[in-house]
């Protein structure tokens, strides 16, 4: 009898990782679901098998600890009181889709049919055996696995409870927006949205609110040629609530795709946003403005590929930190040989406002075209004093000299944003937060 | 209106004295210039009545009409009337000039009691002042001082000088990097404030923008110290000797 082979120490992490991962979802129960819908968790369940869950070892996961992602439940989170505070879009003519809690409140929720727009939820329309949403289900999510796997969104394809299915078939100005209220302090959330723009179709996705003590969003976006996806977001002002959100967007000759997300405060907070430039003349941008006080862990990972010439993609984040708050960026632009002209710029900043925060920052750059224009910039800094003195001495107040410093740190960020009235509403929100943290 | 008392000065960070006794008063509706060589202390001077940071008063005092100023953080002062343009106005990025300039105006207002200026009204008055400079609404849609010209910098100090009318108007150096028709539009934006109820300091270097901006009285500032006053004529004195006769008379006097 021959002994069993002994296994180096990387092969050994990995055994035990994914003997782990098996036994985790082994306890797993998959919601009810129709045929198509169960098919596609179940082979969710199958690649997570392969693939393992995240610990703080991994690479992707060196700044960031997936620990409190991973438990099986939520740890507690108190409910925030932001009566203080307009409601975001409030003010903006939109189309609402109510969650509480992650449950979906048709009361609260305004009637689906739009023109232009065909909207079902993820729960009926996973309930029947057939549906156009069922060829994107997890389909980009899976795409998504290489080069960098993303096992978490992997884990919210097998056990998305509910979310939207969302069809653009024309231009639509009036924004679909997701608004995601807590009630309970222990609330876990995963919901799962597909969108799908027509060629030409153009459509805006709101999302706002904290949703739940822990919360876990995957959103796949197909954007057809010409058309056009403007996407809005805001993740809520409770402190101790955490957040694991994927973005995956495949997008279509000539067409752009926007993506801004405001995150004030959060104990935990990683967006992933994963977009392929796969069609000539595409443009993607994804930005974000991050603001953090105390026991604050913000994580932007941003992953662009220019996969067709001629496209262009930004990258903008931006992150005000304090008392102990951390900021984590993590940007690629890939860009493959094919993809000749490329234009890719990528800025992470971040205002450290004591000495107590800290910014990690990882930029990438791989680029196997040779007529190329790709920019990127990471930097860290506190307040100018030649630019504080000089509004001091203007007669601004110095706190009031700070606050205007800290908007204007985040104003390339918002930029980003399309359309002025969203803009506003977000610039509103954050001159709200510097007001308050003085 | 301005009552500077033996002001000595040294840098915080190490210990250098810049000022050592400066005496001078500005009275309203004078014009005092300020000139003397390089590293003599005339900017100090500016940065220490305007409350920058990184400075120490060993001795001394400074009053605005009567009120002790040294004490003040810098937009206190500002709303006493005190206004310094800078040599190197400040670029800031992501905030408007107009924004900058309306939010000044109204802190300036509400700290002393009054009431803030609305929209419109900020606007018509801004855009007739603005005309005055030949600063066009571009200019004023930008953020502050950023991709501006030296002259564009000197003469968006000058509008914020118009903005805020302070009593007491210090300009340090307003004249470097300013071509001859800069010089004609910054000083003829100065003069144009020029009245009895207010006191200017004017700091340069050279004597040419005192050829546009006629002072009342002229000191000469040496190693720390106003070491001669006169009128007009000390500033031409200068234009012709350079400094050296001046100061090797300073120094014999004292």
């Amino acid at each position: 009898m021959t002994a069993q082979p002994k296994l180096g120490p990387r092969a050994a992490r990995r055994a035990a990782k994914i003997e782990a991962t098996a036994a985790r979802l082994n306890a797993l129960e998959l919601p009810a679901s129709g045929q198509w819908l169960r098919r596609a968790r179940e082979a969710a369940v199958a690649r997570l098998g392969e693939i393992g869950l995240p610990d703080r070892r991994d690479e992707y996961w060196k700044f960031t600890d997936p620990a409190s992602l991973l438990k099986p439940e939520p740890a507690a989170a108190k409910l925030f009181d932001a009566s203080d505070e307009a409601e975001v879009f409030g003010a903006i003519d939109r189309l609402k889709i109510v969650f509480v809690d992650g449950i979906f409140d048709a009361a609260a929720s305004d009637d689906l049919s739009a023109e232009g727009l065909e909207i079902v939820r993820l729960a009926d329309a996973g309930a029947r055996d057939i549906h156009w949403g069922q060829e994107l289900y997890g389909t980009l999510e899976a795409a998504g696995q290489e080069p960098v796997a993303r096992p978490l969104a992997v884990l919210n394809t097998a056990l998305a409870t509910d979310g939207v299915m969302i069809r653009a078939t024309r231009r639509v100005e009036r924004p679909v927006a997701l608004i995601y209220r807590r009630e309970d302090t222990r609330a876990e959330l995963a919901l799962h949205h597909v969108i799908k723009v027509d060629p030409g179709a153009e459509m805006t996705l709101l999302e706002s609110g904290p949703g739940a003590a822990r919360l876990a969003t995957v959103t796949e976006v197909c954007v057809g040629d010409g058309g056009a996806f403007h996407h809005v977001r805001t993740q809520g002002r409770d402190h101790e609530r955490r957040a694991i959100t994927h973005l995956f967007a495949r997008l279509g000759e000539e067409s752009v795709f926007k993506s801004f997300t405001l995150t004030a405060n959060g104990a935990l907070t990683r967006n992933e946003a994963v977009v392929w430039l796969n069609g000539k003349g595409g443009s993607a941008h994804v930005a974000g403005a991050a603001m953090g006080d105390g026991a604050f862990h913000h994580d932007d990972t941003v992953f662009i590929t220019h996969a067709a010439p001629d496209c262009e993609s930004r990258q903008v984040f931006k992150k005000v930190l304090r008392n102990g708050a951390v900021g984590v960026f993590q940007g690629k632009i890939l860009v493959h040989r094919e993809a000749q002209l490329t234009d890719g710029y990528q800025i992470s900043q971040s205002l450290l406002m004591d000495e107590t925060s800290q910014f990690l920052a990882k930029p990438e750059l791989e680029i196997y075209a040779d007529d190329v224009k790709c920019s990127h910039g990471s930097t860290s800094g506190e307040l100018d004093p030649d630019q504080l003195f000089y509004l001091r001495a203007r007669g601004l107040p110095e706190e009031a000299a700070k606050g205007l410093l800290v908007l204007a740190f985040l104003a390339e960020a918002l930029d980003e944003i399309a359309r002025e009235d969203l803009a506003e509403e977000i610039r509103e929100s954050l001159r709200g937060w510097v007001n308050r943290h003085r | 209106m301005l009552e500077i008392k033996n002001l000595h000065v040294k840098l915080e960070e190490e210990d250098k004295a810049i000022l050592k006794g400066v005496d001078l008063t500005v009275e309203a509706g004078k014009v005092h210039a300020i000139m003397g060589p390089n590293g003599s202390g005339k900017s100090t001077l500016a940065y220490v009545l305007s409350g920058r940071e990184g400075y120490e008063v060993t001795e001394g005092s400074v009053t605005l009409e009567g009120e002790e100023i040294l004490e003040l953080e810098p937009e206190e002062r500002a709303a006493l009337g005190l206004f310094l343009a800078f040599q190197y106005p400040v670029e800031i990025p992501g905030v408007g000039n107009m924004t900058f300039m309306r939010t000044a105006v109204n802190s300036i207002r509400k700290a002393r009691g009054e009431e803030e200026m609305s929209s419109a009204e900020f606007l018509k008055v801004i855009r007739a002042k603005a005309k005055e400079l030949k600063i066009d609404a571009e200019m004023l849609k930008r953020p502050v001082n950023v991709g501006f010209s030296g002259g564009e910098k000197k003469r968006n100090e000058i509008l914020q000088m118009a903005m805020l009318e302070p009593k007491m108007c210090i300009l340090d150096e307003t004249d470097s990097g300013l071509d001859v028709d800069a010089m004609r539009l910054v000083s003829e934006g100065v003069n144009a404030l020029r009245d009895a109820g207010r006191g200017f300091l004017v700091i340069t270097h050279y004597q040419r923008l005192l050829d546009h901006i006629k002072p009342d009285v002229v000191h000469i500032m040496a190693d720390g110290r106003i070491v001669k006053t006169g009128g007009p004529e000390l500033a031409l004195e200068v234009e012709k000797n350079g400094y050296g006769d001046i100061l090797s008379e300073a120094g014999a006097a004292a």
